[in-house]
């Protein structure tokens, strides 16, 4: 950091690129504790899963075909948001709010088929969170996914937001840039639900 | 109405206890008085301003360490309370249940809310400065985690007066804290208080990873860095894995009470055991959270006041990421009663065992930077030579208890008591009250009085014996944890009494201690060097109180102990340093969100604790706004510009001479 004070602009702009980067590995490290998070929740299901307490059971409860659907929705939103770094990237705003856009409805689209995949087990099968140790896992874990799928999709419109106000600035970009990130994180979480839930569960 | 209003009141306070009745009443009372006095010297601007929305580290860990020393107080009230209880046999100044809760609240009290923020201030106070930073990492985070950790405090203590407290102990095991056996608000208090300041610490963690591994100042390699530094990196890697168990573990219990889900009832197939695993996966790496930063005080304070490099670097560095990774490891020697079956408890038992090679080793090092030293016998240092003896046997008895056999026969007994207490208190306590005696100058400005100082010193510490040496023995004559009341015939008495008094002495000590706090603001001896104890490291080559930017320039590092390295050089150059050319200091600006924030979440919880959703939900909501408020808000930050800080170095260093 050896600059000298006379060219204040410059160094400002160097200081707030370092600002940037700082937060982005800020990120990280949250990243790895939602891992720890997501993986008490995986554990604490691994235990309970088999007491189902006389209710449903997985192959009962799991309609496989929306599943698949969700998944489809939710992987290729991340590839969507991919491609709105992409556009970021060239300077495209355009595409940038575009592609975010996208992400937004299809991440919404996913939330929406889980909440109506729940509706569907309360009302036809009685199957509650209180119904049995099995349910309570299973509604702990999926749930805390598709809030954190809502949080994010709040956070992406506020972004937009931001970015039809400031353009793509450093701190924007550091903030898009964040967002795909734990748009992915959130995604590798839904290929463990997908796996050690939906297929062990009908399997 | 008026029945109806008089029936919710009745619920709503706990009343009918005399002392429940006293503490609403001092606490009423000093409410009014912090309002007025604060009115009338209209000092509620200054307040909000300077203090309530301060981002600024040296402030933060000020206020952490303010709440700390209360619930200090009050923790050590509580404790009081106990010893008063059991001082005889058949004692009947405390019912069962509500010497339940004082032990919950106690325990509770003591560690999340005492030695953790205790803690957390000597980080804020500390780290940047000794790394050479301006500030911490997410100047904007580190206050949001202070203000959770806070609020988070607050609800948990008005359980004492509203509602009732927690009464499960301080790990809240399942079945006692279900619906079925606590049907009260209590727990809910338990679970939110925790969940919110939770919150706080693992922000807390993030950002002093962050601010040690990207702020250090040129020059500092990572095995440049001062040991206290290195102790707060590994204490917050375990707590960034820590904590998110504990997280999880909270939010399924509440799911439990609050839904009627059943992970952890006995019926509906939930199972109370998963609850005291995942619990103790956090539990037991967070007693080595708190101790491990009392290492890196000792191993500041022995090599300062014995004017040597500290013995073994290295294997002090290593030790340290050792005993935090095997932490993870050691979690069920807290239940080695509980069937988990010979082979888990053998693993289990030789985990823990391993725990005290590494611990033997800082021990020696610390005896050997000692070893021909020039040792002076200041404060700081009293308390480091008074911890060897009492880890050591603290540690010994701790062997004791991870040989799983013989826990069988000490499991929940008052020799379990002993032991956590003498590596609590021996350990933490004496570490922080150690930290806190060497950085007092570096935030005021001036030394505590030292004469009153050693007055704390020797009662503690005399007390510390007489208290828990007696309860070895009551425990291998069979008193259990948690009892609270016994029989003439089981010949615990005298013991007991002796331990009571002991505990008692303590108290004392902690009085010398307000006294010599508030005699050495009185008479204050304003310390100009900024360096009263000829130390190593960089926070002792600014001026005390550090101005806001820490560092005119930032310095450059070649060796751990930069800052003797440079004092050296010094002295043999006769040569006047090179002019110094100022730059303009980039900073955080105040910010109120996190005060308000926290607040909100103050209030979410306390609806949740009462089932008020039309509470929590308007609360929850605006903890939304707030956080929105902050992504849009971009002006954060300013320029000190260079002519300023010029003139302020100046007057510090017109101070000086
Ligand atoms: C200052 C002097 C202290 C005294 C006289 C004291 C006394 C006691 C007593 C009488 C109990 C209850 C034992 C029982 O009936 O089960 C207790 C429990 C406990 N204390 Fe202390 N204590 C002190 C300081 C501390 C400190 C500094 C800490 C932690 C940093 C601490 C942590 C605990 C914990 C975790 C429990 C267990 C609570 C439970 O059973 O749930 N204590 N203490
Ligand atoms: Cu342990």
């Amino acid at each position: 950091m050896a600059h000298a004070a006379t060219q204040g602009g410059h160094h400002a702009h160097d200081h707030e690129h370092d600002h940037e980067s700082l937060k982005t590995f800020g990120f990280w490290i949250f990243l790895i504790t939602d891992c720890i998070l997501f993986g008490s929740l995986f554990a604490t299901y691994m235990v309970l899963h088999q007491n189902t307490n006389g209710g449903p059971t997985p192959e009962e409860l799991f309609k496989m075909p929306g599943i698949i659907a969700e998944t489809f929705i939710l992987l290729t939103s991340s590839f969507t948001s991919g491609l709105a770094v992409l556009g970021m990237h060239k300077g495209n705003m355009k595409q940038l709010i575009g592609w975010l856009a996208v992400t937004v409805l299809l991440g919404a689209s996913f939330v929406g088929l889980e909440l109506m995949e729940f509706i569907n087990m309360v009302n036809h099968e009685g199957a509650t969170i209180s119904t049995s140790a099995f349910l309570s896992a299973f509604y702990a874990l999926v749930g805390t996914h598709g809030l954190h799928v809502s949080v994010g999709l709040i956070w992406m419109v506020g972004l937009m937001l931001q970015l039809k106000r400031r353009g793509i600035t450093a701190v924007t970009k550091r903030k898009v840039a964040v967002i795909s990130l734990y748009w992915h994180f959130l995604d590798v979480v839904w290929i463990f639900v997908f796996t050690v839930v939906y297929l062990m569960g009908v399997m | 109405m008026l029945d109806k209003i008089k029936q919710f009141a009745s619920e709503f306070f706990v009343t009918g206890d005399p002392l429940i009745l006293g503490a609403q009443v001092s606490i009423g009372l000093s409410m009014i008085a912090m309002i007025f006095v604060l009115s009338y010297f209209r000092k509620w601007g200054w307040l909000w301003r300077e203090w309530l929305t301060s981002v600024d580290h040296k402030r933060i860990g000020i206020m952490y360490i303010i709440c700390s020393i209360m619930m200090l107080f009050r923790g050590g009230v509580d404790a009081l309370l106990m010893r008063l209880q059991l001082a005889m046999p058949n004692s009947q100044f405390l019912q069962a249940e509500h010497y339940n809760q004082i032990f919950t609240t106690h325990g509770v009290i003591m560690i999340l809310f005492m030695a953790m923020p205790l803690m957390f201030g000597l980080f804020n106070i500390v780290v940047p400065l000794q790394i050479g930073a301006r500030d911490v990492a997410y100047p904007f985070l580190n206050s949001l985690s202070f203000w959770m950790f806070f609020w988070g405090a607050m609800l948990f203590n008005v359980s004492f007066v509203i509602g009732g407290s927690p009464d499960a102990g301080w790990l809240s095991y399942p079945p006692l804290s279900e619906l079925s056996h606590s049907p009260g608000v209590g727990q809910n208090f338990y679970i939110w208080g925790i969940q919110i300041s939770g919150i706080g610490s693992l922000a807390t963690g993030i950002n002093f990873i962050v601010t040690i591994l990207k702020m250090r100042a040129p020059g500092m390699k990572l095995m440049k860095m001062p040991m206290f530094t290195w102790s707060v990196f590994s204490s917050c890697i375990m707590i960034i894995f820590a904590f998110p168990i504990l997280t999880v573990t909270l939010a399924l219990l509440f799911l439990d009470r609050f839904l009627g889900a059943h992970f952890f009832t006995l019926d509906g197939g939930g199972n109370p055991m998963m609850y005291i695993n995942l619990i103790w996966m956090w539990g037991h790496p967070e007693v080595y959270i708190v101790v491990i930063p009392a290492f890196g005080i000792f191993s500041e304070i022995v090599s300062t006041f014995s004017k040597k490099k500290l013995f073994g670097y290295k294997s002090m560095v290593f030790a340290m990421l050792i005993i935090s990774l095997l932490s993870f490891f050691t979690w069920a020697h807290h239940f080695f009663t509980m069937g988990s079956g010979a082979d888990v408890n053998a693993f289990f038992a030789i985990s823990t065992m391993l725990i005290a090679i590494p611990t033997g080793a800082k021990v020696f090092n610390w005896l050997f930077t000692m070893f021909r030293g020039k040792i002076r016998f200041s404060t700081p240092m009293m308390w480091t030579i008074a911890f060897i003896p009492c880890f050591v046997i603290g540690g010994m008895t701790g062997v004791l208890l991870s040989v799983a056999p013989a826990d069988f026969q000490f499991h929940n007994s008052y020799f379990l008591i002993a032991h956590f207490h003498q590596v609590l208190i021996g350990g933490v306590a004496f570490g922080y009250f150690a930290g806190l005696y060497y950085w007092w100058p570096k935030m005021f400005g001036f030394k505590l009085n030292e004469h009153l100082g050693k007055w704390a010193f020797w009662t503690w510490n005399i007390g510390f014996y007489v208290c828990f040496m007696p309860q070895y023995f009551l425990g291998l004559d069979g008193m259990t944890r948690r009892t609270y009341t016994y029989d003439f015939d089981m010949g615990w008495g005298p013991l007991n009494l002796v331990s009571t008094v002991g505990g008692f002495l303590m108290g004392v000590g902690f009085i010398f201690q307000v006294w010599q706090i508030a005699h050495s603001i009185k008479f204050r001896e304003p310390d100009v060097t900024g360096d009263p104890w000829d130390g190593r490291t960089l926070e002792w080559s600014i001026p005390s109180p550090a101005p806001i930017y820490n560092f005119a320039v930032l310095p450059e590092v070649n060796e751990a102990d930069a800052w003797w390295e440079q004092k050296q050089k010094q002295s043999l150059s006769a040569k006047q340093p090179a002019k110094i050319v100022y730059e303009p200091i980039h900073m955080p600006k105040n910010s109120s969100i996190p005060f308000l924030m926290s607040a909100l979440w103050f209030f979410a919880g306390f609806g949740f604790v009462f089932n008020w959703m039309w509470l929590t939900i308007p609360a929850l909501i605006g903890v939304a706004i707030t956080m929105i408020a902050r992504s849009f808000s971009y002006d954060t930050d300013y320029y000190i510009p260079a002519d300023e800080v010029k003139r302020t170095e100046a007057a510090l260093k017109g101070a000086k001479v």
